[in-house]
């Protein structure tokens, strides 16, 4: 009837039996004033008898139930007190039970009883094993927990523990447990069986109680708990067997998910450990149970408990108990807790085939934690797992669920924190099968929190097996997988992406020089497949990883010991050569152009004249065909004069060939400025100021004297378009020049000629502004002559030949 | 016949003590106004002695043709109101005819009465002993005094007393076990038992065990019965699964029982019964019921 009603209804009823209560609880306390035995149990009686309702819901019984409590207390204290009653405890014992109804009956029995426990005149277990038993009259599920968790409320503190003054003789904790046991389980048995009243259209409604009534049931547990003087053998034969028992054999999804967590819960962890068994056994039973029940039942939903959250939590426990302290940890590899876990958690993902995904790789990330805690030095058992995680992921078509893949991630990165160590999880087999089942943005989002962890410890790779692993599992990153729409990436995602594994590249490294060239060709393979967008951040720290290699060959003296060693420097400049190439098609041209120059470089620094002509020959290529844009050919050149400057490799034919090119191209310039500078950086190609380096003076003076020419060109081009001739920065610049060769030693550069050049700026000063004497000289130049001054006034060697300069 | 009987004050006071008054244990008795009034107790084979005291009222004399004393053991149908059929009379001729003029005393004894059966006050049937003192008087009517007492039999355990136990039920629907510990029970016993529910189709509110007294008198044609229930004891409130059990406890003491009488002096029975009543959600009730035999066990000196 209940269950149609409303809730006013509800209230109203409610408000009836507290009335009622309050009505003969006065009654009672009349009694009780007069010690009136006889009245009192006859109004305590018709108090209780408010209980008996069934019209109230579970919170508002409750409500009830705690009136009806608050009176029972004063109800024990006056049975306490012989001398207020004059009756021998055990004679009340008996008198409470004349009651007629039963309810009344049982609460009266369990206070008095309380109160007959602490009396001593009986034992305990004999009179918590009289009250557990004849609860079960109250069969009605809400009225029979209310009952017996008044019961285990008031004899909490009688239990015959250890430790406990009830305890001794023939009361052994061991009656303490199988009290609670019982209580607990028919409390159990009273709690599931709520859902087969009433009709199945109000099943929600019952559920939503049941889950409010939960707690009293999980009570029993918390008792058995705390009770103390439960070791591990009788958790291990009696406890938990008896637990089990009922929470598997009650077949019902709320009760076995809530115990489970209660039990997991409540006891100690190593507890659990010592009988991790039995524990997962249960684990793998519990929708076995309830399946069985389809036929009954065809329009709910399957029953399924989720055993994985139950799973989860036991691992939990279990690793931060591990975690709690190092000491536990033999109990651990004692008891071969992973291999338990691992087959539990492979029968419940079998057996239960519509769990979805999700919660697998929830149970997998649990194991995983576990394992990581327990046995860090086990790689096998971690590659075990994500071997599972694979299979299960087989079976299934494209991980699509957003929360399943971030239960993958959260796999995958566990072994990335813990050892800190990349390395580490490269030797996992399993590991890049495990991403291969990720969608391309998350595959991408795990590259990059590996490359992030590898910065993070600084961890470095070093050996070519391992770098291909390692590249196979952030190939998200290195290119475009298939059906990207490379569209709908963002750039600045992309660039920092990009950043990150040029980053990486310079992590892969080896002493040894084989290996690591190696290393080189697998990264380079890898990159290769990037594709345009990629080869500008990824090609440059390769190279420049390989020109490391490069150099330290060179510092090792270049002895090749053997013919068959491949790691020579030149192999590895015809790999770069190849590398940049590609980077020219891409086209990224200048960035090419500056590679081949780093390369050219490299290679003069080892002897290699023709790799480093080959080179050079690709950077003019390159700037003749591929560079347009007239401030990148300026900077194009300069860079070119700089780098062929310095390399002294080239013999003679070759370095006229390339020095000609070079300042062919910068007389060339589309700007005068440019061009001049471009001439006069020329004229140190002629002039490298080394005990070796070439000293051809005349040419050097050839290109300053060129360089003059193209500014006074490009001054008069200036008056002539603007009217004003423009700063004379052109020829103090060129000024300089001389004044560095003279100082030099340039034979061909004469004090006149310098002479000559001051006064030329200082006339083009003069006729700078039409006549109007400039009022400021420019300070550049006035720096330059103050140099000069500096220089005769210090004397010496250098003093003399300043001292030929007439300002 | 009242006022007359009021013009003429009674001649004279009578009672009847007995010699162990003091010491005997008295007991409440219903009396037929409703009130109750403690009597005196006795068994059968005990002796009754005591003292009769006839006292004429100041300055009278009893003249009188006899004075008697007897005990009666009488069984009163209701229906045959006012007809005692006496199973037992005894009688003990206390004085001659003659005249009494002062107060004077004799002292009587019935020594180990056969009282075979236990006083009883039922429905319709009503078994009591009375000592029935008479002054016989010609004219003025003779003075008569009762004095009435109470008899119990106690018996010892009985020798064989075996459980009751039974299978009941309604197939398809309802199959329980129930168990008494005894089907002899004394009047202060406990009733032990348990309930074992086999199978349950059927939604219950609760289940109750129910004394019934069954009380016939007559025979043949004439024969009334009478079933009144003494007792209801709730067992079980809610609807049990199958395979549960519920305990029985019931404490005898609290009701107001007697032994059970098997055809006393052909005159009528008091059989008693134990109703288990199942009542389902819907208050249909099912029910079992089955005899127990009572028995009145001697008590402790102390109770």
């Amino acid at each position: 009837m209940r269950r149609l009603a409303g809730v006013e209804d509800e209230e109203k009823w409610l408000a009836e039996g507290i009335a009622g209560i309050q009505h003969t609880a006065f009654f009672m306390h009349r009694a009780l004033d007069a010690n009136n035995l006889r009245e009192v149990l006859k109004y305590s009686a018709l108090m209780l008898s408010e209980l008996r309702t069934s019209k109230l819901s579970p919170q508002k019984y409750y409500d009830l139930y705690m009136r009806a409590f608050d009176e029972l207390r004063q109800l024990e204290v006056f049975f306490k007190d012989e001398s207020r009653h004059g009756l021998p405890v055990v004679d009340l014992y008996e008198l409470v039970q004349h009651a007629g109804n039963i309810l009344p009956r049982m609460y009266l029995l369990c206070t008095v009883g309380s109160v007959y426990i602490k009396s001593k005149q009986a034992p305990s277990k004999d009179v918590l094993k009289d009250l557990v038993e004849m609860c079960r009259g109250v069969q009605h599920p809400i009225r029979g927990l209310f009952l017996r968790s008044y019961l285990a409320q008031v004899s909490r503190d009688k239990l015959p523990e250890i430790g406990s003054e009830y305890e001794g003789d023939a009361n052994t904790v061991m009656d303490a447990v199988e009290f609670v046991l019982q209580n607990f389980t028919e409390m159990n048995k009273l709690w599931v069986r709520i859902q087969h009243q009433g009709p199945g259209t109000v099943r929600e409604k019952q559920e939503k109680e049941r889950n409010e009534l939960r707690d009293l049931v999980g009570k029993n547990l918390h008792v058995l708990g705390q009770i103390e003087g439960v070791d591990l053998e009788m958790y291990k034969e009696t406890v938990l067997p008896r637990v089990l028992e009922q929470v598997v054999n009650c077949k019902d999804e709320l009760a076995q998910y809530y115990l489970m967590e209660c039990i997991i819960q409540v006891f100690p962890d190593e507890y659990h450990l010592q009988t991790l068994e039995t524990l997962l056994a249960a684990c793998t039973q519990l929708m076995v149970g309830g399946l069985s029940d389809l036929s009954v039942l065809p329009l709910t939903i399957l029953p399924t408990v989720d055993t994985k959250i139950v799973l989860t939590q036991l691992m939990d426990r279990l690793s931060n108990y591990a975690a709690s302290s190092p000491d536990v940890l033999h109990e651990f590899l004692q008891v071969e807790a992973f291999a338990k876990l691992s087959n539990a958690i492979g029968k419940v993902i079998d057996t239960q085939i519509e769990m979805p995904i999700v919660g697998a790789m929830t149970l997998f990330v649990s194991l995983l934690t576990f394992t990581l805690r327990v046995h860090p030095d086990r790689l096998d058992y971690v590659d075990q797992i994500l071997g599972a995680c694979v299979v299960k992921l087989s079976s299934v078509p494209k991980l699509e669920d957003a929360r399943a893949m971030k239960q993958v991630v959260a796999l995958l990165s566990a072994p990335l924190e813990k050892y800190n160590d990349i390395v580490t999880a490269l030797t996992l087999s399993n590991y890049p099968r495990v991403m291969d089942h990720l969608d391309d943005g998350t595959n991408k989002v795990m590259a990059m929190l590996i490359i992030q962890s590898i910065m993070k410890n600084n961890s470095c790779i070093s050996t070519a097996d391992k770098v291909e692993v390692l590249f196979e599992l952030i190939k998200g990153l290195i290119k475009d997988l298939d059906g990207t729409d490379t569209e709908e990436l963002d750039e600045e995602d992309f660039q920092e992406e990009q950043n990150s594994v040029a980053r990486l590249i310079h992590m892969l490294d080896n002493e040894e020089p084989e290996e690591m060239l190696k290393i080189i060709c697998v990264v380079r393979k890898h990159l290769m497949t990037g594709g345009t967008r990629r080869l500008p951040f990824t090609v440059p720290p390769l190279v420049f990883s390989a020109l490391r290699l490069v150099r330290q060959l060179d510092s090792q003296g270049g002895d090749i010991t053997g013919e068959e060693v491949s790691a020579t420097p030149r192999k590895i400049f015809q790999i770069l050569n190849q590398t940049i190439e590609v980077l020219s098609s891409v086209p990224c041209p200048e960035l090419a152009l500056r590679l081949y120059l780093q390369c050219a470089e490299a290679a003069s620094d080892c002897d290699l004249e023709p790799a480093a002509y080959e080179f050079f020959t690709q950077a003019f290529i390159l700037y003749e065909e591929e560079i347009a844009d007239s401030k990148a050919q300026v900077t194009a050149i300069h860079l070119i004069i700089g780098t062929l400057q310095r390399i002294n490799v080239f013999g003679v034919e070759n370095r006229d060939t390339l020095t000609h090119k070079a300042t062919g191209y910068s007389a060339r310039l589309l700007k005068k400025p440019d061009q001049c500078r471009a001439v006069y950086a020329c004229s140190h190609l002629f002039w490298v100021d080394d005990i070796d380096g070439i000293k051809d003076g005349e040419r050097a003076l050839l290109c300053l004297r060129r360089a003059l020419r193209i500014a006074n060109a490009a001054q008069q081009m200036s008056n002539a378009t603007r009217g004003s001739s423009g700063p004379v920065t052109l020829f103090v610049e060129i000024l300089n020049k001389y004044i560095y060769f003279y100082e030099k030693g340039n034979p061909h550069i004469t004090p006149s000629d310098i002479q000559s050049l001051i006064e030329l700026i200082n006339t083009e000063m003069q006729s700078d502004d039409n006549g109007n004497r400039r009022t400021h000289s420019d300070p550049f130049f006035t720096s330059t002559l103050r140099y000069i001054r500096f220089q005769k006034q210090k004397g010496g060697l250098i003093g003399d030949k300043y001292d030929l300069i007439k300002l | 016949m009242n006022y007359l009987l009021g013009a003429f004050k009674p001649a004279c006071n009578i009672s009847i003590t007995f010699s162990d008054g003091k010491n005997r244990k008295q007991v409440p008795m219903k009396k037929e106004n409703g009130q109750t009034a403690l009597v005196p107790l006795f068994q059968s084979q005990e002796t009754l002695s005591g003292k009769v005291c006839v006292e004429p009222y100041q300055g009278k004399k009893v003249e009188h043709n006899g004075v008697k004393v007897e005990l009666l053991g009488q069984i009163e149908m209701y229906f045959d109101r006012g007809n005692f059929y006496d199973f037992t009379s005894l009688v003990r001729e206390l004085d001659v005819p003659g005249d009494i003029y002062d107060r004077k005393t004799y002292p009587f004894e019935f020594p180990t009465v056969e009282m075979p059966y236990e006083t009883y006050n039922g429905v319709n049937v009503r078994l009591r002993y009375v000592l029935k003192l008479t002054v016989t008087r010609g004219y003025a009517g003779s003075i008569v005094e009762y004095q009435e007492f109470m008899v119990r039999n106690y018996a010892p355990p009985p020798p064989i007393n075996n459980s009751i136990k039974m299978e009941v039920g309604i197939e398809d629907c309802l199959h329980i076990e129930f168990e008494y510990n005894k089907s002899k029970y004394h009047l202060k016993d406990v009733i032990l038992g348990k309930i074992y529910f086999l199978l349950v189709r059927i939604k219950m509110k609760n289940m109750d065990l129910e004394i019934r007294r069954r009380e016939s008198t007559g025979a043949g044609a004439n024969t009334h019965v009478e079933t009144e229930t003494l007792g209801k004891f709730e067992l079980m409130d809610g609807t049990p699964v199958r395979g549960e059990s519920i305990p029985v406890r019931l404490f005898l003491a609290p009701y107001d029982l007697t032994p059970t009488h098997r055809n006393i002096n052909n005159k009528f029975s008091v059989k008693y019964y134990l109703n288990l009543v199942l009542v389902d959600e819907e208050d249909r009730r099912y029910f079992k019921q089955q005899e127990i035999t009572l028995y009145r066990l001697k008590e402790d000196a102390s109770s």
